[in-house]
């Protein structure tokens, strides 16, 4: 089969790959760059488990071919925590005790830190409404919902404090 | 010892890679050389196949080997069952590859093997099945006429028929006589509709043949039952074998299984000498991975017209599906002890009849079989409340065991324990608000509102911590329900916990930390809990049941327990004192009376260098041990739902739910509650929204996640959580286990919540799952037929007759099945 080139940066490392058309996303990571990280719940794109960011916004990785991804710019579970200090939704997730099999864990922060950047202060309803394209069986969601308004309150934390220090 | 850890919400040792996505799914696995398996599917329920071509298949890209039935029908045996639950239990053959006929949609006819993932599945579409239909059967009550057979070849659909009867048991009265006896009887037909386990990770095997042992990884719950299934199937040595379960995606018995696509995986590396890798997608998941639930419940029950309840008699058909699985003919066995529940029923009599259908077939899905159980009798005693104009609250308190009459062997011969019915049930409805919402709920009717408010009321108690090795015994299963664990003591003083029980999501590694921290008295960050791989954990029944703490913990316990005897001996000779004088506390072995002591490090290290050991001691402090429990233990719960639903819609909505569970004592309330939650949603799941739904010709409607649908955020509410503490006394954790409660008790507190919204309405009955069509349909059919005797009492007849045009069994209009 015909193959393409592209060029997409992962996590902060451009990479160069040759690929077939029909590659998804998804596999592109999981099977070429070895970003095992993201990981395949179904295949109609309602679990979400493959959620990644794609220039910042979430996008579920099995939606679009790795071609689509050509020239830009994605982050995946791994590339959120820098210098060995978690992200702020990492951190709420694990202290809210928001994941229990942790398959649909990456998926699940990746949206969550999406749904952040629309809704800095969400409400119950907000969260719950705003991961719905992202499965658990495990925690029947009630920690999630913790979790995400936790990390809203940290972030709003972490702004005030800038804010006063400028 | 000093209790530091144990009761305290630690957080989880596991969470750090699994946030990270630092993971080791199967499917994550890569080794070199590895090959890839993609696997072709009968289209049809039941059928013979005349002929299979593979040439076009064999020359496409990157194919290496095709393996048909015929080719590998001298190996692969016959996919194992280990509970046959009668002497004549009829079973049919059931090969990973099916040679020459198909019993059921989705089930393996051939399997490539290629360089990559795609090439195996481009190369699975060149693939030419020639098949012979054959009549289907997918109706549970037609299944019992054999007027249409599953396997033609077994002459039956009956696969065994398992009776209890309290009166030739000795365990209680004749039920004959007690419903001919009775004031007031209600008979009654509620259907458990086939459900679908559903974990996220999909299922996904790789074994590497090269090296002495043949390894396997695989997503199973269950890695040391596999091994030795494997090794029996396929007459391999078992010592030859070793099973690794790395993280697991969840499981909720689904992943209690030896798959065709594990045996057809090891067939493949063995055949090609590379190892290989299979990967379910969704749809094959869906379609094949074992289903649960599926059973029809013909109720009997009677009682006095003051509320007390004299006679239950069961008759069940349960859907086993085309095949037996590991443990499918069980599961309405572990039911069967569990329709009396938590009540001081006098006569009881339980029949089972197991039933082949052309469907994938049902195996253990959380709970398994007492859910069913709960389901019916809760529904039944509300039933009865109604028919009484009795609270149903009462008239369970007039029928439940109180706390000063435990121990408490029930009509069924299962000694209870310990529990606490009042205490749960009386925190329960103040957390509830119970009177002011039945106030509102009479408001609301008198006032006709548009949404009506019904109260769900469940009480339940399960029997867990699988299990007593002579019960299992004597119910025929083929193996027993001891635990393994080491405890290891390394020269640093760290500690490592080898357990052989599987953890996929149930937090193990934290809990059992906690557990042995406390015992010997080391820093929680000092031990290392291992697990899930049979050459590191050598022995083990591994995960299901609410097991694994109160059988599995109980395990880690002894060892550790051992260990500490072994440190005293050492202890005393190195600190020249009288070994009886050694006195263990806070970590530190003392001599009494004096401020000379020892820590398990120091003791440790020196048995370590073993320079200067007592004579004939062993030295290592290393100990294993093995518990086999003597009781099952029995958590319990009171669960109340508040269901709001919109007459002119039929929405379901829950309003506000509150459960106080006693699952004993607890080593970890934030997991513990995290079970429940998740549990919860589960059985609240079965009762609104999912079913796996079949069209005439037996093919899976609900195929994808865009038809079966497992609830999303949105679709629940947070849950108010409570517990009461009753510790069992049949361990010296006083644990009970808690990872099924929530979805046995939910299912039937939301159906009893509807039906209790629309009782003034005519309404006696919703099938599951409660959707707004079923809802709504069943409020207009109760206003049409008008408030008379026989308004929407649903009929004792087969699910295909029941007239809404859905059912969970049969022809199922396509793309109208919520």
């Amino acid at each position: 089969m015909a193959r393409t080139t592209i060029t997409v940066n992962v996590d902060k490392v451009a990479y160069t790959d040759d690929v077939e058309p029909r590659m998804l996303l998804v596999q592109y990571l999981r099977e070429r760059l070895g970003k095992t990280g993201t990981l395949i719940g179904c295949d109609t794109s309602n679990c979400g488990a493959c959620t990644v960011h794609l220039d910042g916004t979430s996008v579920k990785s099995c939606t679009m071919l790795a071609v689509q991804a050509d020239g830009h710019e994605v982050t995946t579970i791994e590339g959120l925590a820098q210098d060995g200090e978690l992200h702020p939704m990492q951190a709420a997730f694990h202290e809210c005790h928001a994941l229990q099999c942790g398959f649909c864990t990456p998926g699940m922060i990746m949206q969550s830190i999406d749904l952040l950047g629309e809704h800095p202060d969400p409400d119950e309803q907000t969260v719950r409404e705003g991961l719905e394209g992202n499965l658990c069986r495990c925690t029947g969601y009630q920690n999630i919902v913790k979790a995400v308004q936790t990390a809203a309150k940290a972030n709003a934390g972490a702004g005030a404090q800038a804010g006063g220090a400028a | 010892m000093t209790i530091t850890e144990i009761g305290t919400s630690r957080r989880r040792k596991e969470d750090q890679r699994l946030i990270t996505g630092r993971t080791r799914y199967t499917d994550n696995m890569v080794l070199p050389g590895m090959l890839h398996l993609a696997v072709v599917r009968s289209p049809f329920a039941h059928a013979t196949i005349t002929s299979i071509n593979v040439d076009e298949a064999k020359s496409a890209p990157g194919v290496i080997a095709i393996l048909t039935g015929t080719d590998v029908a001298e190996e692969q045996g016959s996919l194992p069952c280990a509970w046959p639950i009668t002497e004549d239990q009829k079973a049919p053959p059931h090969p990973a590859i099916a040679v020459d006929h198909v019993a059921f949609a989705g089930e393996i006819v051939a399997c490539v093997i290629a360089r990559s993932a795609a090439e195996a599945r481009d190369a699975i579409e060149l693939i030419d099945v020639d098949y012979d239909e054959l009549p289907v059967i997918l109706d549970l009550e037609e299944a019992l006429t054999d007027s249409t057979l599953a396997h033609t070849d077994l002459g039956t659909n009956l696969s065994a028929t398992w009776v209890f009867d309290s009166a030739e048991a000795g365990t209680g009265g004749d039920v004959k006589q007690a419903l001919a006896d009775g004031e007031v009887v209600i008979e009654r037909t509620y259907y458990q509709q086939r459900v679908i386990p559903a974990f996220m990770e999909p299922r996904s095997t790789v074994v590497d043949p090269t090296g002495e042992q043949i390894t396997m990884w695989s997503a199973t719950q269950v890695p040391h039952i596999l091994r030795l299934m494997l090794a029996l199937t396929l007459g391999i040595p078992e010592s030859k074998v070793r099973v690794i379960a790395p993280d697991v995606g969840g499981g909720f018995g689904g992943k209690l299984q030896v798959t065709p696509e594990e045996v057809i995986t090891m067939l493949a590396a063995r055949h090609t000498g590379k190892p290989c890798k299979y990967t379910e997608t969704r749809s094959e998941s869906l379609m094949a991975a074992h289903h649960g639930r599926a059973q029809v419940q013909r109720l009997a029950l009677s009682a006095t017209r003051d509320g007390t309840v004299t006679g239950l008699s069961v008759r069940l058909l349960a859907d086993m599906g085309a095949y037996l699985g590991l443990v499918t003919p069980g599961i309405p066995i572990l039911g069967a002890f569990m329709y009396n529940s938590i009540y001081k029923f006098p006569a009881y009599r339980f029949e089972c009849k197991n039933l082949f259908t052309n469907k994938a077939w049902t195996d253990a899905y959380r709970g398994a079989g007492r859910p069913e159980a709960t389901f019916a009798i809760e529904r039944l005693m509300d039933d009865l409340a109604a028919e009484l104009d009795m609270d149903p609250i009462e008239l369970r308190r007039k029928n439940w065991i109180k706390h000063e009459e435990f121990p408490f062997t029930t009509v069924c011969g299962l000694e209870y324990d310990s529990g606490n019915y009042e205490a749960a049930t009386d925190k329960a409805m103040e957390l509830f608000g119970y009177d002011e919402l039945r106030a509102e709920q009479q408001q609301r009717r008198e006032s006709g509102d548009r949404v009506q408010l019904g109260l769900g009321v469940s009480t339940f108690t399960e029997m867990c911590g699988l299990a007593p090795s002579r019960v299992l015994g004597s119910l025929a299963y083929g193996a027993g329900g001891w635990e393994y664990a080491q405890v290891r003591v390394l020269p640093t003083g760290a500690v490592e916990v080898v357990t052989g029980v599987s953890a996929h999501g149930q937090g193990h590694e934290t809990a059992w930390s906690q557990i042995v921290a406390d015992r010997l008295g080391v820093p929680f960050d000092s031990v290392e809990v291992l697990h899930g791989d049979t050459q590191v954990s050598q022995k083990g029944m591994d995960t299901y049941g609410s097991r694994s703490l109160a059988v599995g913990g109980m395990a880690v316990v002894a060892a550790a327990d051992k260990v500490i005897e072994k440190a005293k001996t050492v202890a005393a000779h190195l600190l020249e004192a009288n070994r009886d004088d050694i006195e263990f506390t806070a970590g530190k072995f003392g001599v009494k009376g004096t401020d000379q002591g020892m820590t398990l490090g120091e003791i440790s290290l020196a048995t370590f260098a073993a320079h200067n050991l007592p004579d004939g001691f062993e030295p290592s402090l290393d100990s294993d041990a093995t518990f086999d429990p003597e009781n099952f233990s029995f958590p319990h719960g009171t669960h109340l739902a508040a269901m709001e639903i919109d007459t002119e819609t039929g929405e379901a909505k829950l309003r506000k739910y509150v459960c106080v569970d006693d699952v004993g004592n607890v080593i970890n309330p934030m997991i513990v509650e995290g079970q429940v939650h998740g549990g919860l949603v589960q059985g609240i799941a079965q009762a609104l929204f999912e079913e796996a739904v079949y069209d005439e010709a037996g093919t899976l409607v609900t195929g994808s996640f865009v038809d079966y649908l497992v609830p999303s955020a949105p679709d629940v509410p947070s849950f108010i959580t409570d517990r009461t503490v009753t510790p069992a006394t049949s361990n010296v954790l006083g644990v009970k286990g808690v990872g099924e409660a929530g979805t046995i008790a939910s299912t039937p507190a939301i159906v009893n919540g509807v039906i209790d919204a629309l009782r003034h309405l005519g309404v006696k009955d919703i099938r599951m799952p409660c959707s707004p069509h079923r809802v709504w349909k069943t409020i207009q059919d109760a206003a049409s037929k008008g408030m008379g005797a026989e308004a929407a009492v649903p009929k004792d007849t087969s699910p295909e007759q029941v007239a809404d045009g859905f059912n969970s069994s049969g022809s199922i209009p396509t793309g109208d099945v919520q």
